[in-house]
Parts: structure tokens; sequence; C-alpha cells
């Protein structure tokens, strides 16, 4: 029988994170599924930080992550903001008609 | 329960505390005025700002100050970061008020809060001694900028310009925050000064730190600009309303300038050999690609994203050469020359100041040309402006010149102290692929001057300006000249400042 140790929730951590990389760069389709990813990249820092917080005996990794949360909250309110800006202009939120501005 | 509490020395941050009363307050105030009689707003933010700058002298003290439990941090160094600041965003404001009068979409109190909110951001990322404070700075100055970047509801070119830097900037955080979280496992302390002190005894866990570093990296290249993290600079200097696009490429520069200087010198100093290896590679891909892409442009916002990407690249080079890689053969410190370092971070920090100064000029020349519903900024819309203003065609070339490199302007001194840095460290290669890029530069640079000279004007509508906007951008033009001929008034601020912020 295996404990929990730091590195399980640093590996948990890592996964998020690349889940969330990947996700954010294959993904051709929706722009909704990009704010989803942007939050699993916030959720799997904050996972690094409760842990690191936990084994290190230190609080303020914890305080950091309500932080976190609050920007990520105020992030996703102004990231909708512009999707729906954006969707009266576009009349779609495809990723591949983004392409107004290039060069 | 509050026994332990006690009230944070709140000296050191008065200006901030200040504008963030004053923008809360504009925010209600402009709730009673109407759209024609926004110039009560316009008043209040530029007077907001000058009154931060009065409180700025007041409160100042030669000595570093740390409050709020050591997660703030006033020196020199902010002290004159913030200064410049304060007059970046005035002129922004000035320079943009026209622009924005013009624009119905545009002309609401959000525009200016806005504004002191992305400044007050600033600010808090110049003083910053945590990484939560850095963290919560660059988030205040983001979103202020996502939204800004949207305010023109009606252009498609806004809105995408609007989400593909929110996208990319939400990235962004996240590598930092990542890194962030890395360096905090392995060192145990989000203070950056702790950081530094546990790094000197050696007490951290190598192999997090450098992962950490890494991450930490990316998203500070982000912010900058600086390739392979560039792809959001043209897109969103394109699409941005000018206005904003004048905020987003003057001001943030500064504070950037400033988080590389708080997480890198102060907090990763005895890091220095791994992040200067990253950043070298860093400087000179954004020199190559931002010079060359700028070449192929015929926006000119697009042009003098390109540009920035080069500016930025150029400004790195400074920062990485504070520290030669020499390392102590019996205890394997690196071997450190606090002379060397200071030579380098201020010449950083001289290109950094003066990039800012040119660029608030160029794009103010473009806001100067534009008009209710028309936008100058195709370097068409430049031609022949000497037969349609002989004046500010002269100014327009000063700010070229100065943004080539050509002497004796403010921009040619800029590149000259960091390549003198560069050949001071040992970097000899370096410093010719600079140059060399920078000539490549020049050409960009001086068709805009060809353009302007030897061209016929396409449309030969006079250019109306207010007379504020007229002489603030005349003394921008004059300051860059002027600034170059007496360079040392900035180098020695600069110096001064950083001798004073960095020696323990």
């Amino acid at each position: 029988m295996q404990t929990l140790t730091l590195s399980h929730f640093l590996i948990l951590g890592a996964i998020l994170f690349a889940i969330s990389i990947v996700g954010l760069f294959l993904n051709r389709k929706n722009l909704l599924v990009l704010l989803m990813t942007i939050e699993l990249m916030l959720l799997a820092v904050n996972m690094n930080f409760v842990a690191f917080s936990h084994y290190l005996n230190d609080l303020s990794g914890q305080i950091f992550v309500f932080f976190i949360l609050t920007v990520a909250a105020a992030e996703s309110a102004i990231g909708l903001a512009i999707l729906i800006v954006l969707f009266r202009n576009l009349k779609s939120i495809h990723v591949d008609d983004l392409d107004e501005l290039k060069g | 329960m509050f026994d332990n509490f006690v009230v944070p020395n709140l000296q050191p941050a008065a200006p901030e505390i200040f504008l963030v009363v004053m923008a809360s307050a504009i925010l209600l105030i402009d709730l009673f005025i109407k759209d024609s009689r926004r110039t009560v707003t316009f008043a209040l933010s530029v007077l907001t700002l000058l009154g931060c700058a009065v409180i700025q002298f007041l409160t100042w003290t030669p000595d570093i100050t740390y409050t709020f439990s050591n997660m703030f941090v006033d020196d020199q160094m902010a002290d004159v970061l913030k200064l410049f600041l304060y007059l970046a965003v005035v002129m922004v404001l000035f320079y943009s008020r026209a622009y924005v009068v013009d624009r119905s979409e545009m002309n609401k109190g959000e525009y200016y809060v806005l504004t002191l909110f992305a400044t007050l951001g600033m600010m808090v990322m110049i003083s910053a001694n945590n990484f939560v404070t850095v963290y919560i700075g660059i988030e205040l100055l983001s979103l202020s900028l996502y939204a800004m970047v949207a305010m023109n509801r009606a252009s498609l070119a806004a809105s995408e310009a609007a989400m593909k830097y929110f996208v990319l900037g939400a990235l962004a955080s996240g590598l930092l925050l990542y890194g962030m979280s890395m360096i905090y496992g392995a060192t145990g302390s989000l203070e950056i000064t702790a950081i530094a002190e546990v790094l000197r005894n050696g007490g951290a866990n190598g192999n997090l730190l450098i992962f950490g570093l890494i991450f930490l990296i990316a998203g500070m290249a982000f912010k900058l600009g600086v390739v392979p993290f560039h792809m959001w600079i043209p897109d969103v200097y394109h699409g941005a309303p000018t206005s904003v696009t004048l905020l987003i490429g003057s001001a943030p520069k500064l504070a950037a300038f400033a988080i590389v200087m708080r997480l890198l010198v102060s907090g990763l100093f005895p890091l220095a050999a791994e992040w200067q290896n990253m950043l070298i590679i860093m400087a000179v891909l954004s020199m190559a690609i931002g010079n060359l892409a700028a070449i192929a442009q015929t926006n000119i916002k697009r042009m003098l994203a390109y540009s920035a990407i080069s500016h930025m690249g150029f400004m790195l080079l400074g920062i990485v050469s504070g520290v030669v890689g020499s390392v102590d053969p019996v205890t394997g410190d690196i071997i450190r020359d606090a002379r060397f370092a200071l030579n380098a971070y201020s010449s950083a920090m001289f290109y950094v100041v003066s990039y800012v100064l040119m660029s608030l000029g160029t794009f103010g020349m473009i806001l100067l040309m534009s008009r209710s519903g028309f936008e100058a900024d195709t370097l068409d819309d430049f031609k022949g402006l000497n037969q349609r203003s002989p004046w500010f065609a002269a100014i327009m070339m000063m700010l070229m010149f100065s943004m080539a490199g050509i002497p004796f302007f403010i921009g040619f001194f800029a590149k000259f102290t960091v390549l003198m840095a560069v050949i001071a460290a040992g970097y000899i290669w370096f410093a010719i692929v600079a140059v060399l890029f920078s000539l490549i530069g020049a050409f960009y640079y001086l068709r805009v001057v060809k353009l302007m000279y030897f061209d016929a004007p396409q449309d030969e509508t006079p250019i109306a300006a207010d007379a504020d906007m007229r002489l603030l951008i005349s003394a921008n033009g004059i300051a860059v000249a002027l600034f170059g001929l007496f360079p040392q008034v900035i180098m020695t601020l600069c110096a001064f400042s950083l001798l004073r912020s960095l020696t323990p």
C-alpha cells in the first residue's frame, strides 16, 4: 500500500497542465474550449501550490491560490464578454474564422 | 484574534493608494457626466496622474523601504520608473483625446478609468517584491488592456485582436504561475528577496528550480513580446484602436522591464548563468524576426509592432550582459562583478525609457493624422507628409531616425550604451549581430522618411489637431533630438537609481 507523496501531486499537476496546453494548441473548433483550457491550466497551477504548501508546512502557497481563483473568475468574465463582442461581429466562434489579422 | 495585527506602513504605497481612490471616484463622478462633457473625466484623470507624481516626490526617501509584510518595495528604481510611467500615461491621454472624442463607441468614462487601473497595475508590478504582487499587478494591467482593446465594439478587427490578446495573455499568466509554483516549491517562499536569500545559501532543490525558471521566463517573454512568444504583438497592435495601441506599446514596457529586474535580478540572480543563456537566444531571434518581418508590412501599426519586438530583443541584450559566466573552481559559485552588472542593467533601463519616448511619439503621429472615420494606419497615408505639413514631417523623421539608431538622436545612444555593455561582457559576436540587424531595421524606418519626403500625397486634407496635441507631439520630437545631444541626463538617472536599488 503506497501513500500519496508530493510527486504524485506534482505529476497530476503536470498532466493537467500538459492537457490544457495541448488543448489550447490543437483545438481548432470552438473558442469556448479555449476558455476551458485556460481554467484547467490555472487549476493545475493551484494543485501545485496547494501540494507544495502542504508539504512545506507554509501557508502562503494556499493564500496565493485564493488570489489565483479570484483573478481567474475575473478573467473568465472578461473572456466571455470579449467572446460575445466577437460573436456579434463574426457570427461564429470557430477558431479558424479568426483570420482578419494576418501578416 | 487581531492581537498581532499591525497597521502597515502606508507611506511607500501612497501614490498607489491615491490612484485607486481617485480611479474609483472618477468612475462614480463619470456617471453624472454627459458624453459631450467627457473632458471633465479626461482632466480629472490627468490631474490624478500629476497628483501621483507629486506624492511620489513628497514621499521620496533615499533608502529601500519594504511594507505590507515585505510584499511591496519602494526603492529608487521604482521611483524613477513610476515617474516615467506617469509621464507616459499623461502623454497617452493627451494624444488619444481627439481620437477618442471622434469615436462615440470609445468616448466613455470607462476608457479613462481603465487607463488608470492599467497604470495602477503597472505601478504594482514595478514595486512588487512577492510573487503574489507580481501576479496581481500583471493581471490588473492585462485585464484592463483586454477590455480596452475590445472597446470599439463594432470593429471586427478590434474584437478579434482582443480575443487573441486574451487567450495568449491568459496562457502567459498560466506559464508564469506554473513557474512560480515550481520556484515556490524549490525555495519554500513566495517573497522575492527571501528567495534570493535561500538561493545564496544554496538551500534550494536544483531541478525544480531550473524547471520553474524555464516556465517563468516563458511567461515573462510573453509579456515582453520577444520571439518565440511574440505572436500576439502584431495582431494586437494592428487590430486595437490606435489610442489603445499607443498605450500597449509604450508604458507597459517600463513595467515589463521592472518585473524582469525584480524576478530575475533581485530574485534569481544566483541563477544568472542559466537565465542569461535563455534570454540570449530570445534576444537574437527577436532582433532577427522583428526586423525582417517589419520590412514586409504595409500597415504602419503592424510594422511598429515588429519593430517593438526587435527593440525588446535589443533591450534584453543589455540584461544578459550583467554577469559573465565564470564559475569559481573552489566553491562552484558564479563570480559576480557588481560594477559590471550595474552598467549592463542601467543600459537596459536607459534603452527601455528611450524606446518608450520614441514609441509614444510615433504612435502619437498616427493619432495626429487620424480623424473622424479615417485611420492613418497604412504606410501610404504617410506619403507626401512634407507637402501637407513640413513641421510634422520633420518630427516624424526625427522619430524614425531615432528608432533606426542614427546619430545623434536618443535611440542611437540607447543602442550605443547597450552595445558597450555587451562588448564589456565579452559578447563581441552578439554586438556584431545586433548591429547587422539594426542596419536591416534602418531600411524600413528610412522607407517611411522616403515616403514622406519624395512621394506625392494621396490625400491633401490639411492636418487638423488641437493646440495641446501639436505642442505635446512637437515637444516629444524635440525631446528625442535634445536627449540625443544630452543623453547623460537620463543615463545618469537610470544608473543612479539602479545603484541605490541593487546594492544589498
